[in-house]
């Protein structure tokens, strides 16, 4: 059982080995926070859209069960689109039209069809935990790199005295902007890529 | 903006791959060979102006009157989903041959950001009718050019020596990356160049 919620990290991951979900993937990554918004907004989708799913995969015909798992993925959206939109009003602002995108984030509808409808609702749960995990962890590890090379800062959320961004000596005063912009993302993600076959192609050797 | 503002706008300047990032499983998965590519770019272009002129509609005659406008990206996904189905079905209809070229294609582009990445952006730039059936269009042939290039680079990269591990998915990110980079020469000032 544990193996559902731990595949999604790194055997699995849905960004690096499985290449799903990119446009989010890009899109959002050039600061940590939105990063870190946007996983949460997928793992709360990916959570719903699982157990309904799977509690309702005895009642949805199989020709009509693509349109179906839209509309449940759909609706779960939309509240997450309310929901940010009264609460976090900037974060919902800089994500901007990659929220209600959410619905066509290839992972979720990925994870309904190869999953959810043929597993009990704790495996789909633990399956939408952890691979909603693996995409916040990737998402991260993209902003991470872009923001510090090409912002030389890291943003997270304030709290009390801390404002939030943390500055990198050094990189602060003359960032590499390329990593920032829409060319270094692209850039980032094939090296980042290129590093996790390179790690699968060592650990298939060692077997 | 005038219509041609936003046709350079969408092909050029805010190309949907390029530098919006929508669309990019199909840019990735379906650029390995010319033909192909072509075929995935016209069956976009053709569904996101239809796309863009039913969510128009949808969103100004359904939406705002009954005040639902919250159930936006509901009905849009549900009216690409739907619009999908129906072009296939036509299709099939009409032209065999047509279908044949592009019928693979038509499935995958329900869950294609682009499509409903235009419906949702044509809402937030407050475009009326024509300006969203443009917009549809000029970021379908966005899409089209961006495409087209990339399986032209790919199909030379086959014969090229590639290090193991950037064969296959990593390189086409990097050639991207480097088309995203000749992109940059178009940017809103080019654009106020041309139109003054």
């Amino acid at each position: 059982m544990l193996k559902e919620f731990t595949k999604g990290f790194i055997k699995e991951n849905p960004v690096f080995i499985i290449v799903l979900g990119l446009c989010p993937a890009l899109g959002v990554s050039t600061k940590v926070v939105n990063s870190i918004g946007m996983g949460a907004g997928v793992i709360f989708v990916l959570l719903g859209s699982n157990i309904f799913v799977s509690l309702l995969k005895n009642f949805i015909p199989e020709k009509v069960r693509i349109p179906a798992y839209i509309v449940i993925i759909a609706s779960f959206v939309t509240i997450v689109e309310m929901v940010m939109e009264a609460f976090i009003p900037a974060l919902y602002d800089s994500l901007g039209v990659f929220v209600p995108l959410i619905v066509v984030n290839c992972v979720i509808l990925g994870r309904a069809e190869a999953f959810a409808n043929k597993n009990t609702v704790k495996a789909s749960i633990l399956d939408a935990l952890g691979m909603g995990l693996g995409f916040t962890l990737a998402l991260i590890i993209i902003a991470l790199v872009r923001e510090v090379f090409g912002l030389g800062t890291i943003t997270l959320f304030p709290i009390g005295n801390f404002n939030g961004v943390i500055e990198i000596p050094g990189l602060i005063d003359s960032p590499v902007r390329v990593f920032a912009l829409a060319a270094g993302a692209l850039l980032v993600m094939g090296f980042l890529k290129a590093l996790f076959t390179w790690i699968e192609d060592i650990r298939r050797v060692k077997q | 903006m005038s219509y041609i503002g936003i046709i350079i706008t969408f092909v050029f300047i805010n190309n949907f791959i390029l530098t919006q990032f929508l669309g990019l499983c199909p840019f990735i998965g379906v650029s390995k060979n010319v033909e192909s590519a072509v075929g995935m770019g016209f069956a976009v272009t053709f569904v996101m102006a239809l796309a863009s002129i039913a969510s128009w509609v949808i969103y100004h005659y359904v939406l705002i009157p009954l005040d639902i406008v919250f159930l936006q990206t509901i009905s849009f996904i549900l009216v690409i989903a739907a619009l999908v189905q129906f072009v296939e079905l036509v299709i099939q209809k009409i032209s065999p041959a047509l279908y044949k070229a592009l019928g693979i294609f038509l499935p995958l582009i329900t869950t294609n950001c682009a499509v409903l990445g235009i419906a949702l952006i044509n809402v937030r730039n407050d475009y009326n009718a024509l300006e969203s059936f443009i917009a549809g269009i000029a970021a379908g042939l966005g899409f089209l050019l961006a495409i087209l290039l990339m399986s032209t680079i790919r199909v030379k990269l086959d014969s090229e020596w590639i290090p193991k591990p950037f064969r296959g998915i990593p390189i086409a990110f990097i050639t991207g990356g480097l088309m995203a980079l000749a992109f940059m020469a178009f940017d809103n000032a080019l654009l106020n160049n041309l139109l003054g």
